[in-house]
């Protein structure tokens, strides 16, 4: 059974292992770190949030100082999938974010069935696209 | 027998001995046994039997739901009479409590964050205030309360706590609480990012006793009115809370009069014990997991420095536990620090308007989940350090806690909302103050802060403009109507701020462009009270991007009310226009983040702001090219933006998509990651630091380590479990020294003499 942990991450309960859910790719141990067994990139703040003001001029654009934080980009190694985004100090630690107990998850999934495709919950907004039809 | 006289006359020591404290006891400051403890109070004997009595859970829930009507008819009458305009927009609550004082039925609506936190000064008079006889808590009594310290958001919210009685037996309590804004604290609106110390915040007012008989005593009103700068509005909006009391006890006393008290009794203490069992089964549906995350502040709101709010969330079976350790200590000369349950409630914000919005507002929502602190932190700062700007650290404990959350959720079978991205959460809005239009004096804030971005959903955009973070239902109110209150206009507003949003496959909401301008007197100030204008202050969720950052621009030396007369077309209604173009002849354009102290400004003169974006969701390499075109016609993003961020091909002129070249360039750039993303170790070896930058003062843990404590700098590393004060310079001392050095070098340089070189 695979248990869907994130948009992009599942858990193979058998072979308890991380794998991508685009590419079905393994990205490691789900007793580890799964950023372990991913690319990764330190994104320039100014590809991301444009300076909405010239920042030849202004010492403050909209555009986040790269000086004051790093973005950590993480992609699939093997489909380029971007699973994850970090807004960090700069020359910190990527976080371990999900230390997952997987005996535990492996007793909680054997009461339930199989999930294929995630759950969303209540849906209590008309969508966007459809707002122009009524 | 001889052991049972043992305990007895123990019994009688320890009783002897509390006593004798208590009467010696010279000031009853706030009481940590009663501010850091968020759970519902223990079962009493009365409840018990209560509960043995009253088992009908038909009769239960109809009491519950009278009770809850009642609350909200009590947030009606505020939110209408109310003279703030926290009070306008349902910065409100008004809730019943248990006679132990625990929130049991709150008000649905408004902000949620008084729902864990407004009881703590019910049990302090419970605790102190009942027994006391030159105090005593009597049917008609009143209690005003509004300092922090006791448990509170922040000293800008006043409470009104009335006991309620039958036949001389105390059944429960009432209470209402508004955010009054004034409180006569060194800058107008009762949130002064300038306070240094805790006396600098204004009125701080512990649990006391102002009203007797329903009557407010008009000699303390008068010292209140004579203490804040707006005396009037002190007066209305007591009586305002009082009534709303009034009205709660009447409906209550009407329930006493159909099922009697002990049903009262017993449907309060039933449904918080319900609530606790409810929301363990809710976590026992979660995976067992540590999540962590981070945010990051850039400001104290005086300067800019980087702080860190760290969050660390461990579930197990039916246990929730958040641990805040390694997080910035408090600095205990800025106002951003928090007490405990500020940060607590913010929390408990986050479950109630995000994760069980279905479960009953009241305190017993948070009681199971536990929290572990470092004491003297910014998210449990002490006694002496202000926080009348507490909503900063309060604000980033919500997020953490929101990006922490949404990866427990996403497996979950049973949702009971979405899961979603951060929210936005600063208040990118005018503070504002001084003397209006028709010469009174005035001090509160402009109600666009409740215009926040809402965070991306997993199948959906974030909403624009939404709602705050401490609210799901609140309005931004009628700028033509706060115009016939203040002298200033919003020039520009409620038109999104192009290029600023958070890219993701589902994009967050965006917030509006703000542009105000003094008319009508030359006693009007603005203050601005957000971090997020170097880094954001948010996360995106799942390879989501956060929203950018945020600066305040001003144009000074201009009248713009004459140059609308004289040269409209140079008027330009965006904040890009304004500032790129410059058309304004000998103005000065500048640009500074978002901590403002207050500034007086002249007539005409431009403040520019814009409300902030929530998080993005997942790659945006994945978002449906046709809501990108959405957006450019929308006018949220650009097409050179569009195409860069989301990897789309379009015709400039007609919009239409080519998808087939659209695929092209995401799978281009799909190859293109793969070759610039290094293995995760190598990337360590190259990014990651051993310490902190050493150029920016840095204050936090680091790399993990959460029992040591970086303090402002590299070279100041402390002990978690003893953090100590820290003072933070004066920005103005260290601009004078800055220049002082400046000018000694220039000096030297041309070989100019000190004009006195005595020390
Ligand atoms: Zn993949």
């Amino acid at each position: 059974m695979k248990v869907l942990m994130t948009e992009y991450l599942r858990i193979d309960l058998e072979t308890e292992n991380w794998e991508c859910r685009v590419c079905e790719h393994v990205v490691g141990s789900a007793r580890g770190n799964y950023k372990e067994g991913l690319l990764v990139y330190k994104r320039n703040p100014e590809d991301i949030h444009p300076s909405v003001i010239d920042p030849d001029k202004y010492k403050f654009t909209f555009c986040p100082d790269k000086d004051w934080v790093s973005i950590y980009e993480f992609y699939c190694p093997s489909c380029g999938t971007q699973m994850e985004v970090e807004y960090t100090f700069p020359g910190h630690m990527p976080l371990y974010d999900m230390e997952v107990d997987v005996d535990a998850l492996k007793e909680q999934w054997s009461h339930r069935e199989e999930i294929l495709e995630p759950v969303k919950g209540p849906n209590i907004l008309v969508d966007r696209t459809h707002g122009h039809n009524h | 027998m001889s052991t049972n006289v043992k305990v007895d006359t123990e019994i009688e020591d320890q009783e002897l001995i509390q006593k004798f404290l208590k009467d010696t006891t010279l000031f009853l400051g706030p009481d940590p046994e009663i501010i850091r403890d968020h759970r519902i109070m223990p079962r009493t004997p009365s409840e018990e039997e209560c509960m043995d009595k009253y088992t009908d859970l038909n009769q239960i829930s109809s009491i519950r739901d009278r009770l809850q009507s009642a609350c909200e008819e009590g947030f009606e009458m505020v939110e209408q009479m109310g003279a703030a305009p926290g009070a306008k927009w349902g910065d409100i609550i008004t809730g019943i409590y248990s006679a132990s004082g625990d929130l049991t039925i709150g008000s649905a609506g408004g902000v949620l964050i008084f729902s864990a936190l407004v009881h703590h000064p019910i049990k302090f008079i419970i605790k102190n205030w009942i027994d006391e006889h030159t105090v005593g808590v009597n049917e008609g009594d009143g209690f005003i309360h509004n300092d922090s310290r006791y448990g509170n958001v922040h000293n800008t919210d006043q409470s009104m706590i009335l006991p309620v009685f039958h036949e001389g037996k105390l059944i429960c309590w009432a209470a209402s609480t508004v955010h009054e804004g004034e409180n006569g604290a060194i800058e107008p609106g009762g949130m002064p990012s300038m306070a240094e110390t805790s006396f600098d915040e204004g009125l701080k007012m512990s649990p006391f006793k102002v009203v007797e008989n329903y009557e407010i005593k008009r000699d303390i009103l008068t010292f209140l009115q004579n203490s804040v700068r707006e005396p009037k509005l002190q007066y209305e909006d007591m009586k305002v809370k009082l009534f709303a009391c009034m009205r709660l006890e009447q409906r209550i006393k009407e329930v006493f009069e159909t099922d009697g008290p002990d049903a009262l009794t017993a449907c309060l203490r039933y449904t918080n014990e319900s609530v606790v069992t409810e929301v363990r089964r809710r976590i026992s549906e979660w995976p067992d997991m540590t999540v962590r995350t981070q945010t990051i502040m850039d400001s104290t709101l005086r300067e800019n420095a980087l702080l860190k709010i760290n969050l660390a969330v461990t579930k197990k079976d039916d246990r929730l536990i958040f641990d805040f350790s390694g997080t910035s200590p408090e600095l205990t000369n800025r106002a951003i620090n928090t007490q405990l349950p500020g940060m607590k409630g913010m929390v408990g914000q986050a479950f109630m308007n995000h994760i069980w919005p279905d479960l009953p507002r009241g305190q017993a929502g948070l009681s199971p989940i536990e929290f572990i602190t470092q004491e003297g932190s910014l998210v449990d700062c002490s006694y002496e350090a202000p926080n009348s700007q507490s909503l900063m650290s309060i604000f980033h404990s919500f997020t953490v806690a929101q990006h922490a959350t949404a990866k427990f959720l996403y497996s979950c079978p049973d949702k009971y909302t979405r899961v979603l991205a951060p929210w936005h959460n600063m208040i990118n809005t005018f503070i504002w103050g001084g003397v209006n239009q028709h010469g009174e004096m005035l001090g509160n804030l402009c109600a666009d802060l409740n215009g926040m971005g809402g965070g991306a959903r997993m199948d959906r955009d974030g909403e624009h403009a939404l709602a705050p973070i401490f609210a799901t239902m609140a309005d931004i109110g009628e700028q033509e109507m706060n115009e016939e209150e203040v002298p200033f206009l919003q020039l520009v507003s409620k038109k999104m701020t192009a290029n600023t949003q958070a890219p993701g496959k589902y994009r967050g909401g965006m917030g509006y462009t703000m542009i105000a301008s003094t008319k009508d007197s030359d006693q009007w100030g603005f203050m601005t009270t957000t971090q997020g204008s170097k880094v954001p202050t948010i996360q995106g969720l799942f390879g989501g991007y956060a929203g950018g950052s945020y600066p305040l621009c001003k144009v000074t030396d201009v009248d713009v009310y004459d140059v609308l007369l004289k040269n409209p077309e140079q008027f330009k209604h965006s904040i890009h226009e304004t500032m790129n173009e410059q058309l304004f002849p000998g103005a000065k354009y500048s640009t500074h983040h978002m901590g403002m102290g207050f500034d007086i400004s002249k007539r005409g003169e431009l403040y520019m702001i814009s409300q902030g974006s929530g998080g993005g969701y997942g790659d945006p390499l994945e978002r449906d090219p046709t809501y990108v075109i959405m957006d450019i016609e929308e006018g949220l993003i650009t097409s050179d933006w569009a195409k860069k961020l989301y990897k789309v091909e379009f015709n400039e002129e007609t919009f239409a998509l080519d998808l087939e070249a659209t695929e092209k360039l995401r799978a281009d750039y799909r190859e293109l990651r793969k070759q610039q993303g290094k293995p995760y170790a190598e990337f360590i070896k190259d990014h990651v630091k051993d310490t902190p930058p050493a150029d920016i003062p840095f204050y936090g843990s680091w790399n993990g380590d959460v029992d040591t404590i970086y303090a402002g700098s590299v070279d100041d590393k402390r002990d978690a479990s003893n953090i100590g004060p820290i003072y933070v310079t004066n920005p103005k001392d260290v601009r004078i020294g800055e220049l002082e050095a400046e000018l000694e070098a220039v000096r030297k340089q041309a070989g100019i003499p000190s004009t006195d070189t005595r020390k």
